[in-house]
């Protein structure tokens, strides 16, 4: 099964640590995982401020780098949705099209492609599971509130494998942490109090750890803490899904 | 200048008590709903029966809207039509000097704040008493409603304790709302028994019977239309349903949404006048056959206008409706009111986070989130954008485009921000306000795995 890894950029850039968490957990789990070179971003902070139509270059890169992969797995529910939604190449439509259904968030490969039963992972902490919404309400990763559907959630069985761990939702289980793309700069007053909030669900909990599918939610909510002073923590699912403490 | 909501917003959170106070009140409501509808298991059938029922008939307007207009004429209603919200005023202001009617009542219709009917009677010398408490509140106070369906949520019991005190001089610094409410009912009972008109909305019209169903939790639009001499009913054209037996659906979907009630208070059904009153419908387009026009955003004129979509918006509590500086907030307005007017409201398809939350909670299905992304691309399209982040986001095109340049400034980037941090821990950086930056590493993704990515694998 050849993988392709897609390592969005502000990972690449600033939480290298989750590239490589996704990428010994892929290949732990008897995948061979590439990492195409020439990657950039998905185009989506152009798109959802809606400057879709600049994103010709950044699709026509993307197509590049990730044709001719069984899968495509990247490590943040947001950037899979856009390049499932959005991504187009007029010179290569049908490569854009294979690579649009072919590519999957971290946690549903792990589920429903791999359906990976046991993981060899220990994490001893409290830990508040962060639903960010574009993998959860979009990608499906979990069911909502609003919806009256039966409950699951593909993230929360992983890090059940999980040893020692303990898992604590917070009161409000999906709500929004105020990151939003571009709108956390835009509407900067309204993103921090959302984010303030949710940390503040957590931190009733008494959690160690904020953990979530999304690097950017949680970089968000780092940001916060750590002005804060506070001294929960922020880590990627894949970071806890391939620790062995 | 219209101010814009991310102002808006920031001025409404400097009082972070009342903030909270805003968003835990809306999220019980929410909650409410949750536990309303999770109780109903055909829940999901019954949005997607209430979504189609609208979808059928918005693709047949035209025969549904003749159907209703011959029936009710038939009933003894008189129909006007009205292309804009001007025109709907005028066409009310006509009855009302036919008439020579002085006193009116009115009971809380959207429709009538979006055409802004109050001020332009006011202007003609002609005062509405608004009937519903939340709304009496607010007009009271000269405000405008911050919500749909809870006009005054944004207030407090002190608020409306000054309020009283001022306009009906109740007791100073007596907050018990048994007693505000007290004082309410009583100066309404005046007005509604005055009253020679009385102006209500229509959450539904029915073409099969030529009747029209306005819901309220007061009671109040009976009390105005039993005891006035002459009823206007005011009715965008989208509120027309096929049957009288599809009521079932909506009545059901509308309450339970809207605060979680298994049906509204009163669900009062009109159908002809009584003997000796005049009863009127006025249907109004004002844009809505442009947004029927437009493929990717007619959907939302299935709205039945029950407020979960702001009752679940995490921008919305947190923000208060005035931010959305139109008659309409929330989700749902943030895609209606580009329609109207596309530079005033430019900003509204971006005071989301595009969480999806609203899409889910809608009772008939409208793919809310989808159409803020969509406007958004309309507006940049239309030019309707700051220079700044024009320039901003050609410039993100180009290093998406060509890895060299982006690994480049990335590395340029992350040096600068370790070695010279105060470039971007300022505050003229909106993120570095109230958040610290990401820590940058020494290497990218893409270094490591340059020298250890292959080693691992042999
Ligand atoms: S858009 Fe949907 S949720 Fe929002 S007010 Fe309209 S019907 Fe209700």
């Amino acid at each position: 099964m050849k993988v392709a890894l897609f390592i969005p950029c502000y990972i690449d850039q600033f939480y290298p640590n989750v590239g490589i968490a996704s990428l010994q957990l892929l290949e732990k789990l008897g995948c061979d995982v590439s990492f195409p070179l020439e990657q950039t971003c998905c185009g989506q902070p152009m798109a959802n401020s809606g400057f879709a139509s600049l994103s010709k270059g950044c699709d026509a890169n993307f197509v590049k780098n990730f044709r001719g992969f069984d899968y495509i797995v990247a490590p943040s529910g947001s950037c899979v949705l856009h390049v499932k939604e959005h991504l187009h190449d007029d010179k290569n439509p049908l490569e854009a099209e294979k690579i649009r259904n072919s590519v999957y968030e971290l946690t549903e490969f792990l589920t429903d492609i791999l359906k990976v039963k046991n993981i060899n992972a220990r994490f001893p902490f409290k830990v508040g599971l962060h639903n960010s919404c574009h993998g959860q309400r979009m990608l499906n990763l979990s069911s909502m509130s609003e919806r009256v559907l039966p409950a699951f959630s593909k993230p929360q069985d992983l890090l059940n494998m999980v040893q020692d761990i303990q898992l604590i939702k917070p009161k409000r289980n999906d709500e929004c942490c105020g990151f939003g793309g571009t709108f956390c700069v835009f509407e900067e007053a309204v993103s921090v109090k959302m984010g303030k909030d949710r940390i503040s669900e957590h931190q009733a909990n008494d959690v160690d750890y904020i953990t979530g599918v999304d690097s950017s939610c949680l970089m968000h909510l780092e940001g916060i803490l750590n002005r804060q002073g506070n001294k929960i923590k922020t880590i990627h699912i894949a970071e806890i899904l391939n620790s062995s403490l | 200048m219209t101010p814009k909501h991310a102002d808006l917003a920031e001025q409404f959170i400097t009082d972070e008590p009342r903030t909270n106070w805003h968003d835990e009140t809306l999220w019980f409501v929410r909650e409410k709903r949750d536990k309303a509808v999770h109780g109903i298991p055909e829940w999901e059938d019954l949005r997607e029966w209430g979504s189609q029922i609208k979808n059928h008939s918005l693709s047949n307007l035209s025969q549904y809207l003749k159907e209703f207009e011959e029936k009710a004429t038939a009933n003894g209603i008189q129909i006007h039509w009205a292309a804009t919200g001007e025109e709907h005023n005028q066409i009310i202001h006509k009855i009302i000097q036919k008439n020579n009617i002085q006193r009116i009542v009115k009971s809380k219709s959207m429709l009538t704040e979006e055409c802004h009917l109050n001020d332009y009677l006011e202007h003609r010398g002609i005062e509405v008493v608004d009937s519903d408490l939340g709304e009496r509140i607010v007009q009271f106070r000269k405000e405008a409603p911050s919500h749909i369906v809870l006009p005054a949520i944004h207030l407090k019991k002190q608020d409306v304790s000054e309020t009283f005190h001022e306009h009906l001089n109740t007791e100073k610094g007596n907050n018990d709302p048994q007693y505000l409410t007290e004082a309410a009912r009583g100066h309404l009972r005046d007005k509604f028994v005055e009253s020679e008109l009385s102006i209500t909305g229509v959450n539904f019209a029915i073409a099969e019977t030529g009747g029209f169903v306005v819901c309220t939790n007061e009671g109040n639009a009976d009390m105005g239309a039993h005891s006035a001499a002459v009823h206007i009913a005011c009715m965008g054209f989208e509120k027309i349903i096929p049957k009288a037996e599809h009521l079932a659906v909506f009545l059901r979907l509308l309450a339970r949404s809207a605060t979680g009630q298994p049906i509204t208070t009163f669900s009062s059904h009109f159908q002809k006048p009584r003997d000796g009153q005049e009863m009127h419908i006025v249907i109004v387009d004002n844009g809505r056959s442009t947004q029927l026009g437009r493929e990717d955003f007619r959907n939302s004129l299935k709205c039945i206008r029950c407020a979960a979509c702001f009752n679940t918006c995490p921008v919305y509590r947190r923000s208060g409706g005035h931010s959305y500086h139109t008659s309409t907030a929330g989700p749902i307005g943030s895609i209606l009111n580009p329609n109207l007017d596309m530079k005033a409201n430019s900003d509204l398809p971006f005071a989301s986070t595009l969480c999806g939350s609203c899409t889910n909670v809608c009772p008939v299905k409208i793919n809310i989130h989808e159409q803020l992304w969509k406007w958004r691309q309309e507006i940049v399209k239309n030019g309707y954008v700051d220079t700044t982040k024009k320039i901003g986001m050609n410039g993100m095109a180009v290093l998406f485009s060509y890895p060299a340049i982006y690994r480049l400034t990335g590395k340029i980037g992350r040096w600068v921000m370790r070695v010279v941090p105060f470039i971007t821990n300022n505050q003229l950086n909106p993120w570095y306000k109230q958040r610290e930056m990401p820590k940058p590493p020494k290497e990218s993704f893409r270094d490591w795995y340059k020298k250890n990515g292959n080693s691992q694998k042999n």
